[in-house]
């Protein structure tokens, strides 16, 4: 619950220098805290205006705009019930009371062991397999409450513990360049032509 | 050269606005140029001073560029030749009624209740434009009502309509970004990171820009209705920039002080300190009448009896010890008037030239009249190169930070720090040349490329070195912020340094001195060498026949002089006008030294000081807002102060003491008001020829730069000696050379006497690079063993990676450690050991 | 996924379960065409996208190439910024080509950088696809280290690195400058156009092509077969192929590569290769042609072709080629709710009357859908509407900074005018349920 550590400091680290501008790294550093935490701490978010080298006030500026940063715990599944058209039309919001009935919780709450925490989102790009949910991000396609029960017994069970990781953790694979391959960042000020572009143009502005 | 700014520029666009053509110039935005033709575009985000973000839409009108009109928000539009614009067809006002609507319907009906009722923008757009109901039957947007974001400043979210004002501000005029939109869409909200105030020294103007009553002030919450306030324009005093502003009162109490934006100063932005200074006007232990020494106690006394035993004390000693036995140390809070009525009296009638408006803090007069002067639009000209030599203009002459901040980050100009510790600037100078305290003469040779007296440039960083050395060979003028960033080092390496930087081809000074009329002072001679008008005793001893009765025939002494003889015994009476040296000079051991050791001081000021309360004589003094005169900033530009409320009790203006103590002296100073004075300032000053009449026919806004007109009096241009070193002290790594620098919130009077920022002063500690924090062996808030050559203290110590290795940071003039205790001034460079109470030593 | 008789021109390997790999993508000719244009000139890569008719994929519609050639000569860097937050309503096909063909996607992004003189790109994941990040995230370690993305791409001087950036969930970021200031690490809010077109003043104020998913998964086709073979395929400017998804009250809803600019309405919706007619053969009520933001058509425009000019002159568009249908038991108050509850939840808060008005819009419908309607709410929300994007005409004009607060309008506008009958029943309703109840007794005096 806290600062990131000295692992994801270094990972940190390694993310600001593949930008341009060290701001730019703000949203992977805010994944990169939720999935260390589970949710987005105001103490990480204080390490990562030091990382980056802005105000704590904008962090929580940038933090707060998008869905996705939880700034309070959330269970170990996040399930996401698709309430926008395609899934309303094919009974979304059915499903939707239904989730609500056998977790026993309103939607945005937490089951009281901490394992779900439900909420009606918006279109999660699975329209043609409506009524759609993801638990963790990851997809449930054409949903019915029978399989809505069955789902959550087997993730109560965790028997999809391999498939679906805790709640922060997005993709399981990095993006990770080797020192001999990196091309590098090109800082705005950087006022070069690309050598590939042919003879320079008096480009440089 | 303010002219060049203000000078009506002919238009080189034609646009058509209403039907009417009109002229517009290039890269002008729409808004502004409208309200120059008098056709006013509503509007909440826009606001002139700072980038234009077309957020609130309330600007959007008709404009068609040749392809049919379309509603385009009049801020961020540049004007283009054959716009056609309308900003009254139904298009328009269909849209910007529908704006109004969508700004109303979360919108509070408190505003009975609001500080901003009765001048708020909102308000006064529904009043005019609204629809007469609502058709909102929803229940409005709620939010705790006001929190505390600030010692200074509340926030009501319900009233606030997101326009970015504040928060445009925060970053980017002030660089202070604390405060931030959170969350998103309807659930839009201004605020601060949990538990991180809105801790800028410029808050109070996101108050005053905020167009709704979303941010308030807490000195001013609840206090009046604007249709109650009386206001005068007026310049404050608070530091040397002198920021216009208007004050604003209610049934003879000072009430609030807004900013007016002068085009050559401070556009309109206030410090949070000049702002809330305001409340010191009122203060409950103002003195409000004349106190005289009985029995060993100050008692009230009426001002003939007080007049009368102090010209007793000035005549006695006169007659018994000559005139070169008294001195006079103030005036540089004074108005120009009373500062030549004090000049006139000290020199012209009591014949010593033991005058000085500084307190050891400053720069030799003759440095600051002698040095080409530069403006302070001439220092943030675009594509220029400055450097500051000086205090930390964040700390002590803020809006000049703000000018400063916004020529580097936008117009181009290259930022060259010279400084014993990081400063405010440093994160967006250019090169930031962090010095060992002492060696500031070095670096500005290293700087011009002359050999240096020892091999590292005075322990700057070498690729900084390299990029300032660049930065200069850019071309283009150089101008010099020029002031004390140390008291604890002698001025002399400054006065060095300044005199190596002049080397450089066009290049000019802006004197960065502490207190608000201090340049007034000088210029009227409040100063040892000096007559009014900037010119030496010989030379201005002629202006001055037939006006004073006498003028001294050689030089006096200066405050540390005057400060060393009184503390021998030499001195036998001490006249303080406004000047406190127990809690202002810099080496308080001396200071209070020289205090026993006078047989009198008479004092004149607002409120009873440390020093003041040592008198035999307290004269109270009528204050800012309760006087009329002039006043001179830091450029030379001389601006009117007025009077809004009256004196708490008998207290006088500082003039009319001087004039009355003068009568009791047996002389008539000749003037029987404020306007005398400055007539006779005109004739009597060189260097102000013709400023009555000049002040009579500008713009009060601005005021006027002295000299007026032509080269500068041949009198003016002082020659000073250049001290020269031949050596650098040594270093030693058992010791550690002490800097002291002031921070904004002090113990000074404008803020202890000032409830709503008595809180905010932050403590005396001895600051460390984490290097020296690290060999001592303590740990954060310890105390430590300080031995500096005058006592042997304990002191709190903290980490601060503004400071250097082998320095130590102390603040002046702070509760706890007090910087003024650990000062040597008889020696080159204070330099402290510190050793932990654990017994280990630094470098051991 | 089903495939018209047109040769699938970038969901070709969608059935390869292999396709999101090196060897898979490799072994199907991938990275041919990368290496086609590093043998010609940059500029010549550049015209052969911009003779393509390539019209972008993301919702506007703009000529790639066309906009490729917008950047002010002689100012560098330029930056490519790939559009891959999918998440206007009705849309699943970006996810698609990021998920199973990750790798078209990259040699897509390699070859724009190549042509316009990128230094850098990025390519923005919508953070809810964790999927297509792993995807891509593995597809370019493959990449990096195979020689074909970072410093000297197939041993030429061709360099840059695409760094792959996840979002965090806010629609408004599909906006192209919305996009820039999230990538910025900015709250994403869309900037001001004009002064800020991306093309000269992007990201970090510099030069910045965005280009969408889909707009970039056909360029590398374009540069293996010639912008004249993608032209032969498709009607006016919409050429080459394109990716529609049928969702809502069809028996087979799906993701479906047709010819653009010749396939109608009715034969993707209605023919058995593709979303092959509506649930139990009910009738059409409407249907959205291209997205949440597209105002709505009806039976008769069922015949129009999937051609960009042809629907844009129907007062609608085929935005991110989105169609949802609604058949004739619909409820349109509901889904006119659900459509304007989403851009008021979406929207920024940055501007005035979208940051009020959707959400103004959205409450107005929730009353009259709860039974608390009155007979002046029809009017009240079309002139808040009319506030929002004034005249409610197609294109929109709008008070707004972007068009999200217009396209909050859309629905609104559609169902008001065809189906107004049915808002004013619910209406009639309440006011009838407002009447019947008793009044209640007040007894003045009394505090019991």
């Amino acid at each position: 619950m806290a600062r990131l550590t000295p692992e994801n400091e270094v990972l940190a680290r390694t993310i600001i220098g593949r930008y341009p501008v060290p701001k730019s790294a703000l949203i992977p550093l805010l994944h990169l805290a939720q999935e260390q935490d589970g949710w987005v701490t105001d103490e990480a978010m204080a390490h990562i205006a030091e990382l980056v080298g802005v105000s704590a006030a904008e962090v929580l500026g940038t933090c707060s705009f998008y869905e996705m940063f939880k700034r309070e715990p959330v269970g170990r599944y996040l399930v996401n019930i698709c309430t926008n058209i395609s899934c309303v039309l094919m009974g979304s919001d059915d499903l939707l009371s239904h989730a609500e009935q056998r977790l026993g919780v309103t939607v945005g709450e937490t089951t009281p062991d901490g394992t779900f925490t439900l909420e009606g989102v918006e279109c999660i790009a699975a329209c043609t397999e409506a009524p759609c949910l993801q638990v963790n991000y990851r997809y449930r396609y054409k949903v019915t409450p029978e399989s809505f029960d069955e789902l959550v017994d087997d993730l109560a069970a965790g028997a999809f513990a391999d498939e679906i990781p805790p709640h922060g953790t997005l993709a399981r694979v990095r993006q990770v360049i080797a020192a001999d391959r990196v091309a590098g960042a090109v800082e705005p000020t950087d006022g070069r032509q690309p050598e590939w572009m042919g003879d320079p143009d008096g480009g440089a502005s | 050269m303010a002219d060049e700014t203000s000078t009506q520029v002919t238009g080189e666009l034609t646009i058509t606005l209403n039907g009417t053509q009109v002229d517009a110039r290039k890269g002008e935005l729409l808004i502004a140029a409208a309200e120059r033709h008098g056709v006013y575009i509503p509007h909440f985000c826009y606001h002139p001073r700072m980038r234009p973000v077309g957020m609130c839409r309330m600007c959007i009108v008709e404009v068609d560029t040749g392809r049919g009109p379309t509603l385009q928000p009049s801020c961020m539009l540049e004007c283009a030749e054959g716009m056609v614009v309308d900003t009254e067809s139904d298009v328009t006002s269909k849209a910007q009624d529908g704006i109004l609507e969508f700004l109303l319907i979360n919108h509070p009906l408190d505003c009975p209740v609001c500080d901003k009722g009765g001048e708020c923008p909102l308000q006064d757009q529904t009043m005019a434009y609204g629809p007469g109901e609502s058709r909102f039957v929803e229940s409005k947007r709620h939010h705790e009502k006001p929190i505390p974001i600030s010692d200074l400043v509340l926030l009501d979210r319900e009233r606030c309509i997101l326009c970015d004002r504040c928060t445009r501000f925060a970053k980017e005029v002030a660089g202070d970004p604390l405060i931030h939109f959170i969350n998103r869409g309807n659930h839009t909200e201004v605020n601060t990171f949990p538990d991180e105030p809105f801790a800028s020294y410029f808050s109070g103007n996101t108050v005053q820009i905020c167009p709704v009553g979303a941010l308030t002030a807490t000195p001013y919450r609840f206090k009046a209705r604007p249709w109650d306030l009386e206001q005068v324009e007026s310049t404050c005093q608070t530091c040397s920039v002198g920021c216009r502003v208007a004050v604003q009162s209610s049934r003879n109490e000072v009430l609030r002080y807004v900013g007016v934006d002068s085009d050559p100063v401070n556009w309109g932005w206030l410090c949070d300190k000049g702002r809330f200074a305001f409340e010191s006007v009122n203060g409950d232990e103002r003195l409000g009448e004349p106190l005289v020494r009985t029995g060993g106690e100050l008692r009230p006394a009426r001002w003939s009896e007080a007049i009368a035993s102090a010209a007793e004390v000035l005549q006695s000693t006169l007659t018994a010890h000559g005139p070169e036995a008294i001195g006079v140390i103030g005036g540089a809070r004074l108005t120009n008037e009373a500062a030549y009525a004090w000049a006139k009296l000290a020199k012209g009638v009591l014949g010593t030239d033991n005058v000085d408006a500084q307190l050891g803090d400053g720069l030799p007069a003759e440095v600051v009249l002698g040095l080409p002067s530069a403006t302070i639009d001439e220092v943030c000209a675009p594509g220029g190169t400055v450097i500051v030599l000086g205090p930390d203009t964040k700390e002590e002459l803020p809006v000049l930070f703000l000018r400063l901040r916004h020529a580097v980050l936008n117009d181009g100009v290259r930022l060259i720090e010279i400084a014993p510790t990081a400063t405010g600037l440093s994160a967006i100078a250019t090169a930031s040349l962090i010095h060992h305290p002492g060696e500031t003469a070095e670096v500005a040779r290293a700087l011009v490329g002359q050999p240096g007296l020892g091999t590292d440039a005075g322990g700057v960083n070498s690729a900084a070195l390299e990029v300032a050395r660049a930065a200069i060979a850019a071309g283009g003028p150089v101008r010099v912020v020029l002031g004390r960033a140390s008291v604890a080092e002698s001025v002399s390496w400054t006065v060095e340094a300044a005199s190596i930087l002049s080397s450089i081809p066009d290049t000019s000074f802006l004197m960065a001195l502490r207190r608000g009329n201090v340049r007034g002072a000088i210029d009227l001679g409040l100063s040892p060498g000096l007559l009014p008008g900037r010119v030496t005793l010989d030379g201005g001893r002629a202006n001055l026949s037939g006006l004073w009765p006498t003028v001294p025939a050689t030089p006096g002494m200066d405050t540390t002089a005057m400060l060393t003889a009184a503390a021998e015994g030499h001195l036998r009476t001490l006249v303080l006008v406004g000047a406190d040296p127990l809690a202002d000079f810099p080496d308080r051991d001396l200071a209070r030294r020289a205090l026993a050791g006078v047989e009198t001081i008479i004092a004149t000021d607002t409120y009873l000081t440390g020093s003041s309360s040592l008198a035999g004589v307290v004269l109270p003094a009528a204050g800012f807002a309760e006087v009329s005169g002039t006043t001179t900033n830091l450029e030379g530009r001389v601006s009117v102060l007025s009077q809004r409320v009256t004196p708490p009790g008998t207290a006088r203006s500082d003039w009319a003491i001087a004039s009355d103590l003068a009568r009791a002296l047996g002389v008539d100073l000749g003037f029987a008001s404020v306007e005398d004075i400055l007539t006779e300032i005109s004739s009597a000053a060189p260097s102000h020829a013709g400023l009555a009449d000049a002040l009579a026919s500008s713009s009060d806004t601005d005021g006027v730069v002295v000299p007026l007109s032509g080269p500068t009096p041949a009198d003016a241009l002082l020659s000073f000696t250049v001290p020269t070193s031949d050596a650098l002290l040594p270093r030693h790594s058992y010791s550690l050379r002490l800097v002291v620098g002031r921070k904004l919130y002090d113990e000074g009077t404008a803020v202890h006497h000032s409830p709503a920022m008595t809180n905010l002063p932050v403590g005396g500690a001895l600051r460390l690079n984490r290097y020296d924090f690290d060999r001592l062996g303590v740990a954060e808030g310890d105390l430590v063993r300080v031995i500096a050559p005058a006592l042997t203290i304990e002191a709190p110590v903290v980490v601060d990676p503004a400071v250097p290795r082998g320095s130590a940071g102390a603040w002046f003039n702070q509760d706890g450690l007090c910087a003024a205790d650990l000062i040597d001034i008889t020696a080159p460079l204070t330099v402290l050991q510190v050793e932990s109470l654990n017994g280990q030593g630094a470098g051991s | 996924m089903t495939v018209s008789d047109v040769a699938p021109i970038i969901t070709s390997r969608f059935a390869n379960p292999d396709a999101h790999t090196l060897s898979g993508y490799r072994a199907t000719g991938g990275y041919q065409a990368l290496a086609k244009a590093l043998s010609m000139s940059p500029e010549a890569v550049a015209n052969e996208v911009k003779e393509a008719s390539l019209l972008g994929r993301g919702g506007a519609g703009f000529p790639a190439g066309v906009k490729w050639g917008f950047c002010p000569p002689g100012v560098w860097p330029r930056y490519l910024v790939v559009n891959g937050d999918e998440s206007e309503p009705g849309t699943y096909k970006d996810r698609m080509l990021m998920e199973r063909d990750p790798h078209q996607l990259i040699e897509g992004v390699l070859l724009a950088c190549y042509a316009v003189g990128c230094g850098q790109a990025f390519l923005y994941v919508r953070g809810e696809m964790a999927l297509a990040q792993e995807r891509i995230a593995a597809a370019l370690n493959e990449a990096y280290a195979a020689g074909l993305v970072g410093r000297n791409i197939m041993g030429s001087d061709f360099s840059v690195d695409v760094i792959l950036h996840w979002g965090a969930g806010a629609y408004i970021v599909g906006e192209e400058t919305a996009l820039i200031e999230s990538l910025e690490g900015e709250r994403g809010m869309p900037r001001l156009k004009p002064p800020f077109f991306p093309a000269a003043k992007g990201l970090y104020m510099q030069p910045t092509i965005v280009n969408n998913v889909e707009t970039l998964s056909n360029v590398p086709w374009i540069v293996n077969n010639g912008a004249a073979a993608y032209n032969e395929l498709g009607a006016e400017a919409s050429r080459g192929t394109r990716m529609f998804a049928v969702s809502g009250h069809v028996k087979n809803p799906g993701v479906f590569e047709v010819e653009f600019g010749t396939t109608t309405f009715r034969d993707i919706i209605f023919d058995p290769r593709y979303a092959g007619g509506i649930l139990g053969d009910r009738a059409v009520k409407a249907f959205i042609p291209g997205g949440a933001s597209a105002p709505w058509f009806f039976e008769e425009h069922l015949d129009l072709p999937l051609e960009k000019g042809t629907v844009d002159r129907a007062g609608s568009m085929l935005g991110s080629g989105a169609i949802v249908v609604m058949d004739e038991t619909t409820d349109v108050v509901r889904a006119c709710l659900s459509l304007v509850r989403f851009f008021a939840h979406e929207s920024c808060g940055k501007c005035t009357p979208c940051r009020e008005g959707t959400t103004w819009l959205e409450r107005i419908l929730t009353r009259i859908i709860s039974g608390q309607g009155r007979p002046t709410d029809l009017d009240l929300l079309l002139d808040v509407s009319d506030n929002i994007s004034p005249g409610i005409a197609w294109p929109p004009k709008q008070t707004t900074i972007c068009p999200l607060g217009p396209s909050a309008v859309s629905p609104i506008s559609s169902a008001l005018t065809r189906f107004r009958g049915e808002f004013e029943a619910l209406i009639d309703d309440a006011v009838a349920a407002r009447t019947a109840v008793t009044p209640v007794e007040i007894t003045v005096g009394s505090h019991g």
